[in-house]
């Protein structure tokens, strides 16, 4: 199953790390239910080179309570009937090489971005992707420059994973500036005439023309950051600021309410709420 | 000999790779980075004005060339003849010094004004904080807290030059954390900042890049063997492998000969040997993990060895055959290193002590037979270990127990230039080679 995600309204794709508590999968049900376009799943790994501190905290507290790939993969097919949104597994590549892309396409995954795998070490995956019938989401940077951002564009399925900032995960305190020049980058390149629709696989055969939505990434922490990454992208992927709360012991429906925020910031365009006014400072 | 054995060491293929090994795995932010670090390099290293000046500061400042010494008793005692590359010597106390000077001047010439590293034992750590008040740069080093509480003294060292030492307190806590860390701090500082990799690990260009600035310890110990034994080349050349940087200089000067590369891995982190393929640090190698792809803890008890991975040049130089890679134990490291003091007066770090071990053990076997001529790097010296094997029951038995052990050689009183013709080859015209004979 590929992703199929329109552009009619900003898309919410909230993260959680796979196996971080043992109800993991509730938190997924409950991001369903406030309104996440799709999730992402993260597989836990004992070298997140590209995680802030929240993640990282995640990641080691699901592989300290025993947490497997095999694990989450296998938790995650067992509730796919309650589960109607595609499912994205963020992972590093050494995980992704050992468990191959077939397994994952037989838990239902639907799409795939590897933070270590840029384009010129991705050909590999991508046709094992293209096999499969996964899609292979990827990233761009606020320092990838035009022609390169033009051959990612080209090559992305699903979205276009846009990081917003330089650095980790994690959440910051305000919308790093480049985010929103680099979104417009890449949605003026996505329209120009032969990058986008001219790889088969990922598009919508009735509406062939429609273009990829471009997702920002990497420290939009607060519905009102979530509100401003939606006017300027087509939607958002949220993760650290959804974590923390889960670390911090929030339950399925803390998040349900944290998540619902974000979906009416999204969709109004603006703010309904400053669950997280508290924050200041890089918690990165 | 193969043809593997007259390519030697080439630059590495486009995107570099060594075989299937090596690659730039790194997140989409730091493509530019490696793109234009790798292009800052291929330009100074054709420069001969960069090399000059780099060919300076090893001299005037590192004490380079470092000494070849025939190690005379060790080699009557084992009925070998061994040259050791003395590493040990150069500035800082290890091989380290060259790989940052060549990084420091190149961060310099790219416009940086501050230097990040990673460290394990600390002698990249203290050679990083070196050069960089060399330089005038400012340096930020990254080590695992348990390096820290093992490694105190090191820690003082770059402190007293001027470094701010950043303790590491995720996962293991040791070398691979602290690299998982400086690649985070890299990827949020990259406008002003160079990362200082220590070892020939990590994205293209950073495996040839390492390698290319330790190659002058091959370079110059081809020279010194030359003239120091009537074959030329010598039989077998053997380094410590942790991320390899020692070794895959040293092996550079010798892989368009004849010679066997040994590269002598600890027990508790040999990825040569134990490892798998995957992709730790920026380039794919091999690396100790589990069957999921989980990254291992490595357990040495040499700090500098104490990594999972290793640079992918070695795992290429191991598929091919052109190297061929072992492990020694702790204990068998302890003692190498008390024997090498005992016959030597050369106090070697724990890391080279796993070179010696081998040698050691291999030596009379039809691994190192009798006679067979050997060229050791010893990478660094031991004065930094010296608080920690000081709880080593081995390291203050009396000196009579070791007397006991010693093989006839040392007891019929063979001494350096003595009755047994032991002299340095130029001296004796038949060279040290006489040794085994």
């Amino acid at each position: 199953m590929t992703l199929r995600l329109g552009t009619d309204r900003p898309l919410l794709v909230p993260f959680l790390t796979g196996g971080v508590t043992a109800d993991w999968t509730d938190y997924l049900l409950a991001y369903q239910e406030a309104g996440a376009d799709a999730i992402e799943v993260g597989l836990p790994f004992s070298d997140p080179m590209l995680d802030g501190t929240t993640i990282q905290q995640a990641s080691d507290q699901a592989l300290t309570r025993g947490a497997t790939v095999e694990a989450i993969l296998h938790e995650l097919a067992a509730i796919r009937g309650r589960l109607r949104v595609p499912i994205i597994v963020m992972a590093y590549a050494n995980l992704v090489l050992k468990v191959g892309i077939e397994r994952l396409a037989q838990a239902g995954v639907s799409g795939l971005i590897v933070s270590d795998l840029p384009l010129e070490e991705s050909a590999e995956l991508e046709s094992a992707a293209a096999a499969a019938g996964i899609d292979m989401i990827l990233l761009v940077a606020p320092v990838t420059p035009d022609d390169r951002l033009r051959q990612i564009c080209l090559r992305s399925q699903g979205f276009v994973y846009a990081v917003s900032v330089m650095g980790v995960t994690g959440e910051r305190t305000t919308l790093a500036p480049e985010a929103e020049a680099l979104a417009r980058r890449a949605k003026l390149l996505l329209t120009e005439p032969g990058v986008d629709g001219s790889h088969a696989g990922s598009r919508d055969d009735e509406n062939p023309v429609q273009r990829l939505p471009v997702l920002i990434g990497f420290g939009v922490s607060t519905p009102e950051q979530a509100a401003v990454a939606g006017r300027a992208g087509d939607g958002v992927v949220v993760g650290a600021a959804l974590m923390r709360r889960v670390l911090d012991g929030a339950s399925p429906a803390d998040l349900r309410r944290e998540v619902g925020a974000l979906r009416a910031a999204l969709d109004q365009g603006v703010s309904t709420a400053t669950p997280y006014a508290e924050i200041s400072g890089d918690r990165g | 000999m193969t043809l593997a054995t007259q390519r030697g060491m080439r630059d590495p293929a486009t995107g570099g790779r060594f075989g299937s090994f090596g690659g730039r795995f790194v997140p989409e932010s730091l493509i530019p980075a490696c793109a234009a670090l790798e292009e800052a390099f291929r330009d100074a290293w054709t420069d001969p004005g960069f090399r000059q000046q780099l060919d300076l500061f090893r001299a005037v400042h590192a004490g380079r060339p470092t000494a070849l010494t025939p190690a005379w008793n060790l080699s009557a005692e084992l009925g070998i003849t061994l040259l050791l590359k003395r590493e040990d010597l150069a500035h800082t106390g290890s091989h380290k010094i060259n790989n940052v000077l060549g990084q420091a001047l190149l961060a310099r010439r790219m416009g940086k004004t501050r230097l990040i590293a990673e460290t394990g034992a600390g002698q990249h750590g203290v050679a990083a904080a070196t050069a960089a008040a060399l330089f005038g740069l400012r340096a930020t080093v990254y080590m695992g807290e348990r390096d820290i509480e093992r490694q105190a003294l090191n820690v003082f060292r770059m402190n007293l030059l001027g470094a701010e030492v950043v303790p590491v307190t995720t996962g293991s806590r040791t070398l691979k954390d602290a690299t998982n860390e400086a690649m985070r701090q890299w990827v949020a500082n990259v406008d002003d900042t160079h990362f200082c990799l220590g070892s020939v690990a990590g994205p293209h260009p950073y495996p040839w890049m390492v390698r290319e600035f330790q190659r002058v310890i091959g370079e110059e110990a081809r020279r010194q063997v030359a003239a120091e034994l009537p074959t030329g080349v010598p039989d077998v050349v053997v380094a410590c492998v942790g991320g390899g940087s020692n070794a895959a200089g040293t092996f550079a000067g010798f892989a368009d000969t004849g010679a066997r590369l040994i590269g002598v891995e600890a027990a508790g982190g040999a990825a040569m040997t134990d490892g798998t393929v995957g992709v730790v640090h920026g380039s794919r190698s091999l690396v100790l993990q589990n069957a999921e792809g989980q990254i291992a803890e490595a357990h040495s008890i040499a700090a500098g060895l104490d990594y999972p991975g290793v640079g992918p040049e070695h795992a290429h130089l191991g598929e091919s055959g052109r190297a061929q890679y072992v492990t020694v134990s702790d204990d068998e490291v302890l003692i190498a290193l008390k024997r090498l003091a005992r016959t030597e007066g050369i106090i070697c770090a724990l890391e080279s002590a796993h070179a010696v071990a081998w040698v050691m053990r291999a030596a009379g076997t039809d691994e190192l037979p009798h006679g067979s001529t050997v060229l050791l790097t010893l990478s660094g010296r031991g004065d930094k270990d010296m608080a920690q094997l000081q709880d080593q029951p081995i390291m203050t038995e009396p000196p009579a127990g070791l007397q006991a052990d010693l093989p006839a050689g040392r007891q019929a009183g063979l001494q350096p230039g003595g009755q047994a013709g032991l002299q340095p080859g130029r001296q004796a015209g038949a060279g040290a080679g006489r040794v085994a004979s």
